[in-house]
């Protein structure tokens, strides 16, 4: 039981902290806002002028990946604030509590994801903008998806954040990681027809599977025909992935993550 | 009566510098410890070994009976720390930082709204407590700080250079309140501290300087011992008169910026 306490005030510490910054929260939309209207309305006529498919809308295949995006992007930095709590002292408020490593990590992770995912889940505002139909099902059915998500993807930054001891080097770390992880995660644009390179390291990038888990959701509840949904669909070794593929996948990284992250946060603060 | 720290040639090193060397004292339960000594005497260096954010190099210590370097949790339990540097969350209020830690610490819901009621009032912060502590003045977040560190009533208190910076009024305030809990919960008080005058409020002292312990004792003692009036003149006399280069680190601009703007 105090373990769970320890990692609930942690965690409790994350979540309120972003509840005080709102300016941020605001300006959070304005990049998938600006990615939506502007690189979503000018694909779709590149889309339509090479034949796509009856029935189909660029903008309901790049909406969930926005979704990713934001997801990818949110989570991952989210361990900065182990960075910044090592950076301004209050770090050492927490490590010389009785509260073991573990639970400190944990909390941490549950926290970032927690933000991360109200963060993608703020997203669905911008639906009616671009003629994106929201329903019950949709709302319901996202959150526990972006959330295992966003815990693999938090976990997975708190394997960097362990080592770093200021924020600069951790954002330059992180961005070196990040921007390729999110190109080559299909949020932008879908993974079928890219040069075999681009295949195998899409393949290896754990976001793909994150981004694709939210994107085969999100197309569910949007009746997507189910011909344009298989065309989309990533293959791996001769297995088409649907929803609970995508499903195991992300909780195996998350699961791997978890533990890196919580190890290396220990060691690197006894 | 029993030790409750008691240090065996302990030492640190960083690279080739120890930056505390080889030094053994112990402290009594119940007991007002102060440890003096210059600016980069390895105070600092020890109290983080002590209260285990530090490992030694070599060397000993147990703190309530549980060894610093193996057990560390036991003797996370028993003690509370005021950093000298700064270690709030500015983004939070101020008693959203003693919420969290009468939390961590484990305190009962009264307790902590009765304790951080008690203490935000003695730091005359009470009024503003629903504040983000970014918008304190240095003065105040000093006072904050002070408040969340005695919040739960520890077995042991360490506390580094605890009024740095804080007007007469807020130090003799804060001085009140810690000797008043010293007695009620017999606390035992382990402090480092510049200001000579609050050396005279401890039980015992000892005086550090490049790493190595060089007096200890009752003020009374070290005062007949060095045939000085004042712990100042004692200070002076076991330390010389030449002032320390520390080196200046990050933190350390940082900090003489802070002083500098309280002077």
């Amino acid at each position: 039981m105090q373990t769970l306490n320890d990692i609930y005030i942690i965690w409790y510490r994350e979540v309120l902290r972003f509840w005080h910054n709102k300016p941020r929260i605001i300006s959070s939309l304005a990049m998938p806002f600006l990615w939506l209207v502007m690189f979503g309305s000018g694909m779709r006529g590149t889309f339509q002028l090479f034949g796509a498919q009856e029935g189909f809308d660029f903008i309901q295949f790049l909406f969930p990946g926005v979704i990713g995006m934001t997801v990818l992007m949110t989570s991952l930095f989210s361990s900065i604030s182990i960075v910044r709590d090592r950076e301004f002292g209050f770090l050492r408020e927490i490590l010389v509590a009785p509260v073991s490593r573990a639970s400190i990590a944990l909390g941490k992770i549950l926290g970032g994801a927690t933000v991360a995912m109200l963060q993608g889940l703020l997203m669905l505002v911008l639906a009616p903008l671009v003629n994106v139909r929201l329903g019950v099902g949709m709302v319901l059915a996202l959150p526990p998806a972006i959330f295992l998500v966003s815990f693999a993807l938090a976990s997975l930054g708190m394997v960097v954040a362990s080592r770093l001891r200021s924020t600069e080097g951790f954002q330059m770390v992180m961005n070196l990681f990040m921007m390729p992880m999110f190109f080559l995660s299909g949020a932008l644009f879908p993974l079928v027809n890219v040069p075999r390179w681009m295949e195998i390291l899409s393949k290896v990038n754990p976001a793909t599977y994150g981004v694709d888990l939210i994107r085969q959701v999100t197309f569910h509840f949007l009746a997507v025909p189910s011909a344009i949904a298989e065309t989309f669909k990533i293959t791996i070794f001769g297995v088409k992935l649907g929803v609970v593929e995508d499903l195991i996948i992300v909780s195996f990284f998350a699961f791997l993550f978890v533990l890196l992250g919580v190890w290396s946060f220990a060691k690197a603060e006894q | 009566m029993e030790k409750v720290i008691e240090v065996q040639n302990l030492t640190k090193k960083f690279g080739d510098l120890a930056a505390v060397d080889n030094i053994n004292f112990e402290v009594f339960e119940g007991e007002v410890f102060g440890f003096l000594g210059p600016n980069g005497a390895g105070k600092t260096t020890t109290i983080s070994i002590l209260t285990t954010l530090l490992t030694p190099t070599s060397g000993e210590a147990k703190v309530a009976g549980f060894d610093v370097a193996r057990e560390k949790d036991m003797v996370r339990g028993s003690i509370g720390l005021i950093f000298q540097e700064p270690s709030l969350d500015e983004d939070l209020t101020a008693l959203e930082n003693l919420k969290i830690h009468a939390a961590l610490y484990h305190l009962s819901g009264d307790l902590y709204q009765k304790r951080s009621q008690e203490m935000l009032k003695m730091v005359e912060l009470w009024n503003r407590r629903g504040e983000l502590v970014k918008n304190y003045s240095g003065g105040m977040q000093r006072r904050l700080e002070v408040a969340r560190g005695l919040l739960h009533h520890p077995r042991i208190l360490f506390m580094d250079e605890p009024t740095l910076g804080l007007d007469p009024q807020t130090r003799n305030k804060i001085w009140d309140y810690v000797l008043d809990l010293h007695k009620r919960e017999k606390i035992t008080i382990f402090l480092t501290t510049h200001y000579m005058d609050e050396a005279e409020y401890c039980d015992r002292v000892a005086i550090i300087d490049y790493g190595k312990i060089v007096a200890a004792g009752t003020p009374k003692q070290l005062k007949e011992k060095t045939k000085a009036k004042t712990m100042n003149d004692v200070f002076l006399e076991l330390t010389g008169r030449d002032i320390r280069d520390e080196g200046a680190t990050r933190l350390e601009k940082m900090k003489s910026r802070m002083r500098g703007r309280f002077h």
